[in-house]
């Protein structure tokens, strides 16, 4: 991987008796674009205004391109950070113009020249003397954008940027946003609650749960292979299944599994249901109970032998209807020791 | 946002009870830069400290002072004052309400212009209108003169009644007026589709709601009942504030007025603290919806009762002041008086607004800033000083700050900076009410991308906040000037030797009975209030998308 930009070492941030951020730690490489994924109130934007410089760490360090901007008892105020940030609602500037929204923080003789290369970027040039409340959900972001781009920021912090617009905006907007972020050979961190959001979009996904991070990497391998329940479930549909190791296998309701854990150890499988995979089957000991189809796939509920029910998702010509007998082959599962508090 | 047309748009702050936020106070994790403090504490000192050492000289007052405190005459004295306070509030919010739901909710025709002919008496100062009605009727009144009908002459606790139920009820509408534009239409709509008449969900559904609005309105009509002084003394009616000036300026002993002026913050409290005690919780208003009420249609015989309601009304509080001010110039040009443009007043009052609007516009910026943007315990005690200050009777706050600079600060006795700093202390409220509702419009957001864009605290401040939140902050300052040019007990003991203000000049002629005189003046004064008030009816509506 490319050199870090931006390194954040086990910073904390307390409010009260709330736990903000807890021994938060994440690198960025130069270049990328980073998701910050987890539940509402993990501290994913309280992570990002430490690093814009809006909120001051208790302990721990940021560093910018090697420069510590926060801790060993330095900080370096917001203004002087070089670092661009997109907020929740824009916060657009409602007294001035798009241009002059734009031109807020760049300095030096080419100023007008640079206002104009940025709204060309995110295809704006035609809104530049409107004033904010004139534009569109999706124009006002674009504004945004190209106001936190416009001084050539090290980095562009986007806080929350889709939650603001309706469903088929948002589809359109993060595929333009990544456009227009890569052809800006900008590095940036975005916030999302959404983790479809963050693995359709993102280079490196980091996915947090109460003030840390849980488990950093590139989507498909954390889709794939997630570090612990929690984050298979946050991330994706996972049917989980406890058990406990005999002889290198743990029995479940899909069958045998192997596993490399001793005897005795209390394990949870997950599968995700595109890895149960049924097929027609005279003499299947399975039933297909429910069935919901949806063009490109279909979600097929199968009773077991035992009577338990499990969720298949079934690419659509595979095809079969309520009532038809199917045998399981499971293509994949991940087995996890279960650690009690 | 929208608002009826025919609400006038005056932010007028709530005695007793900081405005309720609407947002964006969380409780800050920042701290507030000591500068800030300091500014505050340098703003709420020329009232503050008088009042402290009045309440102190007071508990320090001899047994005999405090012996004719509990005499028979104090005792009628605060009797007097409750009938009169109580016959105000009561008359003040029926009209106030009553027009405010005509208007707000009725399909009665020109709303655009009854809203404003309503909310015109407050321009017309209490002593002019008390002035107008003492020298309109009576045997030898005007109405007399003219028709060569002798009325009754409204003299004493009626006139003081009337005078000053015109002079507050403005106060309780344009509060009332404006709540009722925030009730969900919905709510009235989902009554009636349940077989309410028009009259019930006044009762259940509207009324309720704006319980918080009109308690408030009500508050503030008692509270200018209790601290007036200028129609009492013209009325003749022995309130507090009449026999504390008699008591404070015909004696060389001033401690029974200082200790009466006390007494009269004890009674005024005691209406804070019932406001605040019959006021329900949890029943504010929220309005989902941003569309137009549905307006009762009113019958014949109703339109015909709600035009005159509304005509009677604006007649007594505006036509007929006007018209008995226009009469005595007329007599007063006729029988060759000596008038003159009195421009020394004109200059006095004109300095006092402007003086006194600047100061409290200064004095506002770091006390809203930190009500807004470092919300803590502290500062929400700040802002209940600042509406503790405004619920004061002018006249205890004269008093206190003459007895302390007469002892304490002899070389800025009587200076019009003093004036003018306890104009802007007096009427801070109406600033900060102002300034922190556009404040909070202001997202805290804006101010962080502009610090993330390379600008530092200063540099934000100066473009981003206070471009945002000037439009707020001048309604403020035109409010104090307003309110300011009506001033009159404050004025009268604190002006500078040789400093003179139309509401003095007007005053003092019409206790000498010089009619024609005081009518010049009144009309003057109307004339200059009226442009500040425009300003603030017809300012734009702010674009705010953030």
């Amino acid at each position: 991987m490319t050199d870090t930009l931006i390194s954040a070492d086990r910073l904390s941030v307390t409010y009260g008796d709330t736990v903000a951020l807890d021994d938060f730690s994440l690198d960025i490489p130069a270049g990328s674009l980073v998701a910050l994924v987890g539940p509402s109130g993990c501290g994913k934007t309280t992570a990002l205004r430490v690093i814009a410089g809006f909120e001051t760490p208790a302990s721990g360090t940021v560093s910018i391109r090697d420069r510590v901007v926060v801790g060993d008892g330095r900080e370096i105020p917001p203004e002087k950070r070089n670092v661009g940030m997109v907020f929740q609602e824009y916060a657009l500037f409602p007294h001035i113009s798009v241009e002059e929204n734009v031109g807020y923080g760049v300095r030096g003789a080419d100023r007008s020249q640079r206002v104009h290369d940025v709204l060309k970027l995110v295809g704006l040039s035609d809104h530049r003397s409107r004033f904010p409340h004139e534009l569109s959900g999706g124009e006002q972001q674009r504004v945004a954008l190209a106001r936190a781009l416009a001084p050539g920021p090290d980095v562009v912090l986007l806080d929350e940027p889709f939650s603001n617009l309706d469903a088929p905006q948002r589809e359109r907007m993060r595929r333009e946003l990544r456009k227009i972020l890569k052809r800006a050979g900008a590095t940036a961190v975005f916030v999302t609650h959404d983790q479809s959001e963050a693995l359709a979009i993102a280079d490196i996904i980091a996915v947090m749960r109460d003030g840390r991070i849980v488990q950093t990497g590139l989507p498909d391998d954390v889709y794939e292979a997630p570090a612990n329940p929690w984050v298979a479930r946050f991330l994706g549909d996972a049917i989980l299944m406890r058990g406990t190791v005999t002889d290198g296998s743990v029995h479940t309701m899909l069958g045998d599994i192997d596993t490399s854990l001793p005897t005795g150890t209390g394990v949870e499988v997950m599968v995700r249901p595109e890895w149960v995979t049924p097929h027609v089957h005279d003499s299947g000991a399975c039933k297909v109970t429910d069935r919901e189809f949806y063009g490109h796939d279909q979600r097929v509920e199968i009773e077991l032998p035992g009577g338990d029910h499990v969720e298949a998702l079934v690419p659509s010509r595979n095809r079969m209807a309520v009532g038809d007998r199917v045998a399981i082959e499971l293509v994949d599962a991940i087995v996890y020791e279960v650690v009690d508090a | 946002m929208t608002q009826p047309e025919s609400v006038v748009e005056v932010d007028i702050p709530v005695a007793g009870t900081p405005a309720a936020a609407v947002g964006g106070t969380a409780p800050s994790r920042r701290r507030a830069p000591w500068w800030l403090w300091a500014a505050t504490i340098v703003v709420l000192v020329p009232v503050a400290v008088p009042i402290l050492f009045l309440a102190a000289r007071a508990l320090g007052a001899t047994d005999a002072a405090w012996n004719t405190l509990w005499s028979f005459r104090t005792l009628r004295l605060i009797g007097r004052s409750f009938v009169l306070t109580g016959l105000v509030t009561a008359s003040a919010t029926v009209i106030g309400v009553g027009g405010a739901w005509i208007l707000a909710r009725t399909d009665i025709a020109f709303t655009r212009f009854w809203g404003v002919v309503f909310a015109l008496p407050l321009v017309v100062p209490s002593y002019v209108l008390a002035l107008s009605f003492v020298s309109a009727t009576g045997p030898r009144g005007l109405i007399a003169d003219v028709t060569g009908f002798a009325t009754p002459h409204l003299i004493g606790l009626p006139g003081a009644w009337l005078a000053l139920t015109i002079a507050t009820y403005p106060y309780v509408y344009l509060i009332t007026a404006a709540a009722i534009a925030k009730i969900d239409p919905a709510l009235e709509e989902a009554a009636r589709s349940l077989g309410a008449s028009p009259s019930r969900v006044f009762r259940t559904v509207i009324l309720p709601q704006l319980r918080p609005a009109v308690g408030a309105g009500a508050l503030l009509a008692a509270l200018y009942t209790l601290s007036d002084f200028g129609a009492v003394s013209l009325m003749r009616f022995d309130a507090f504030t009449r026999v504390i000036y008699a008591q404070y300026s015909g004696r060389l002993d001033r401690t029974p007025a200082i200790v009466l002026s006390i007494v009269l913050v004890l009674v005024a409290g005691v209406f804070i603290w019932g406001e605040q005690r019959t006021r329900g919780k949890g029943t504010y208003f929220t309005r989902s919806a941003m569309r137009p009420p549905a307006r009762h249609q009113l019958s014949t015989a109703q339109r015909f009762g709600a035009v005159g309601f509304l005509g009677v009304t604006a007649t007594i509080g505006v036509l007929v002041p006007v018209a008995v001010l226009l009469s005595w110039l007329w007599r007063g040009i006729t029988i060759g008086s000596d008038l003159f443009v009195p421009w020394k007043a004109i200059g006095g009052s004109l300095t006092a607004g402007a003086l006194a609007a600047a100061l409290a516009m200064m004095g506002a910026i770091p006390i809203v800033i930190l009500a807004v943007r470092y919300a803590s315990k502290a500062t929400r005690w700040v802002e209940r000083s600042v509406f503790m200050i405004f619920s004061l009777p002018h006249i205890t706050i004269a008093i206190a700050v003459v007895a302390f600079t007469i002892r304490y600060a002899t070389p800025v006795y009587q200076s019009i900076l003093v004036l003018g700093l306890v104009y802007a202390s007096m009427f801070l409220a109406q600033a900060t009410s102002a300034a922190k509702a556009s404040l909070l419009q202001v997202n805290p957001a804006l101010e962080d991308a502009s610090r993330s864009l390379g600008k530092g605290p200063i540099a934000t401040y100066l473009r981003v906040t206070f471009p945002l939140m000037a439009r707020g902050l001048l309604a403020g300052g035109a409010l104090v000037f307003v309110t300011t040019l009506k001033e009159l007990p404050a004025t009268l003991l604190l002006s500078p030797p040789g400093f003179t203000t139309l509401a003095v000049r007007i005053w003092s002629a019409a206790d000498e009975g010089l009619f024609a005189r005081a009518a010049l003046s009144s009309l003057i004064l109307i004339g200059v209030s009226i442009l500040p008030v425009y300003y603030l009816s017809i300012r734009p509506k702010h674009v705010l998308d953030t």
